[in-house]
């Protein structure tokens, strides 16, 4: 198994947070993982992304270009990253903001309204963990519980009080997903 | 049961020097080494280790601590990223000439100037062939993975101590930002100022006996004759670090037609690359030298009767490629294939530029 993924959107959306709980529950099913994050110098606003590699052989580079699956929210990433997912991979976005929609049909292509739907349930900081569970719904590389452990070894103490509402964030994103 | 822990190179550095028993870390934040600094403040080990950390005024002052603290025996280093590296450069080039042993950590960025803040390693030449003035070397460690930079701070500190050397561990934005998977398994205690005193009571400031005379640690000296001595001394040292410490890793090499040679992150990059190559039939290796001084030139030398070119890939305009044709001497070709100023090659990009070499 060995699943490279590119999250890619604004600084500020949860995009590295996502990577990180990820790679926690690849650590916690005995995975070798890799994250490795690219962003500029602002703390919100700007690109930012994260490629995660989850491993049953030791990784090699995490440096990828291709890659199996790309969770993309904003349409800059959309313009850089759709024509390097692996033919037949998977390109999940969220609508919100995309004003061209990917065209490659070589690909399965998922859509999500998790901007939308967190921000209707007052829940817009758990917007990243929403979106990751749907790209498990249809990518599942680990199992829920992993998830659930790793976003308790990724979350600082302050927010571990969050895990129960980030565990029904996970599961609205699972439904929310559509082809 | 073995501790794991997913964590950024930076945090294993940070985690390394609570761990290898170092006594004092001075360091002043930079982008991308600041996670040095910031986890070793949040970890407070001043509570548990008894381990100093300051963050000083300036890097200049940080260089300066570390020859403080260095002069009394203790295990001591710094960190920064590459326009800090070249504010250190004055005093890492006195605590050569004082012989004092220190650990330094370059989490490399794009330069000239402040440059930027995304991964580079265009440090290479500051690092191995100068950075301060005068004849003098630093050994230089290149870490190709977090473990690495968990690993390296015990390695450099030993290396330190057996030659009375700074030790540089090059790194770069890649290997300090990523997170991977950690075996902690490596720990020691801080020496005890017993301990220090028998092990170093020869040259550091420990407390003067009435058996001997004092110790200064200085890099001073104004009478020639004595200064060549001393430059002899050091330089029959560095023939010894060389004889001794030349470390590097090697990666399908029995029967490879064509090397790649790359250090640190690329090297990562370039073992994918070898990986597609071999897939596709092609005959290719990966020479990873691990200490980039003393440079594994006699390993490369042998393999230039082996190979039919060598493809130096280091993310510069060609830093390392001057070592390898050194090496190489003439006998095959030498290309070098790199990206500046932040940017990152891909596995394919390297196989892509070896095609050119091989076919042309």
């Amino acid at each position: 198994m060995k699943e490279t993924l590119i999250v890619a959107g604004f600084g500020g959306q949860g995009v590295l947070s996502m990577g990180k709980i990820l790679a926690y529950a690849g650590v916690v099913q005995g995975f070798e993982v890799s994250w490795m994050p690219a962003y500029g110098p602002e703390m919100r606003g700007g690109t930012a992304n994260v490629t995660v590699i989850l491993s049953d052989k030791p990784i090699s580079s995490p440096i990828a270009h291709e890659f199996d699956s790309a969770i993309i929210l904003n349409q800059q990433s959309m313009d850089k990253f759709e024509a390097q997912v692996k033919p037949g991979g998977v390109l999940i976005y969220d609508t919100n903001g995309i004003t061209h929609h990917p065209t490659r049909t070589d690909i399965e292509i998922y859509t999500m309204d998790a901007t939308e739907e967190s921000a209707r349930r007052n829940m817009a900081r758990m917007f990243n963990t929403m979106v990751l569970g749907g790209y498990l719904a249809v990518r599942p590389v680990v199992k829920p519980e992993s998830v659930v452990e790793g976003l308790r070894l990724s979350l600082p103490e302050r927010a571990q009080s969050l895990i129960p509402a980030n565990e029904k964030a996970l599961q609205k994103g699972a439904e929310l997903i559509k082809k | 049961m073995q501790e794991v822990k997913l964590i950024k190179g930076n945090e294993a550095v940070a985690l390394g020097a609570i761990r290898s028993g170092c006594d004092g870390y001075f360091g002043y934040p930079i982008t991308p080494q600041s996670e040095v600094l910031e986890t070793l403040m949040e970890l407070r080990p001043w509570e548990t280790t008894g381990m100093v950390v300051l963050q000083a005024e300036s890097e200049v002052a940080s260089i300066n601590m570390v020859y403080g603290g260095a002069a009394c025996g203790k295990r001591v280093m710094t960190s920064s990223s590459s326009p800090g590296i070249s504010l250190m450069a004055e005093g890492i080039s006195y605590l050569a000439g004082a012989e004092l042993p220190c650990l330094i950590v370059n989490v490399q960025r794009g330069g000239p100037g402040l440059g930027t803040i995304q991964p580079s390693q265009a440090d290479y030449f500051q690092a191995v062939k100068g950075c301060g003035h005068g004849d003098y070397n630093m050994i230089v460690l290149a870490p190709a993975s977090v473990q690495e930079m968990y690993d390296f701070v015990f390695d450099g500190f030993d290396l330190a101590f057996k030659y009375r050397v700074p030790v540089m561990m090059l790194s770069d934005g890649i290997i300090g930002q990523m997170m991977e998977k950690v075996v902690m398994s490596r720990s020691r205690a801080r020496w005890t100022a017993e301990e220090i005193k028998q092990m170093s009571d020869s040259w550091a400031t420990v407390g003067k006996p009435q058996t001997r005379a004092r110790n200064i640690c200085s890099s001073l000296e104004l009478d020639s004759q004595i200064m060549e001595q001393r430059n002899l001394a050091l330089q029959a040292r560095y023939e010894e670090i060389k004889k001794n410490e030349v470390r590097f890793e090697e990666i399908e090499i029995d029967d490879a037609e064509y090397v790649i040679v790359a250090f640190g992150s690329s090297a990562r990059i370039a073992s994918e690359a070898v990986s597609l190559a071999r897939a596709e039939g092609l005959k290719v290796g990966l020479l990873r030298p691990i200490t980039l001084w003393p440079f594994p030139s006699a390993r490369i030398a042998e393999l230039a009767g082996q190979a039919k070119g060598f493809l130096v890939a280091e993310l510069n305009a060609g830093q390392m490629v001057e070592d390898i044709r050194l090496a190489v001497d003439g006998r095959v070709p030498v290309i070098h294939f790199g990206r500046m100023g932040g940017m990152i090659y891909s596995p394919d990009e390297i196989l892509k530029a070896l095609k050119e070499q091989s076919n042309g």
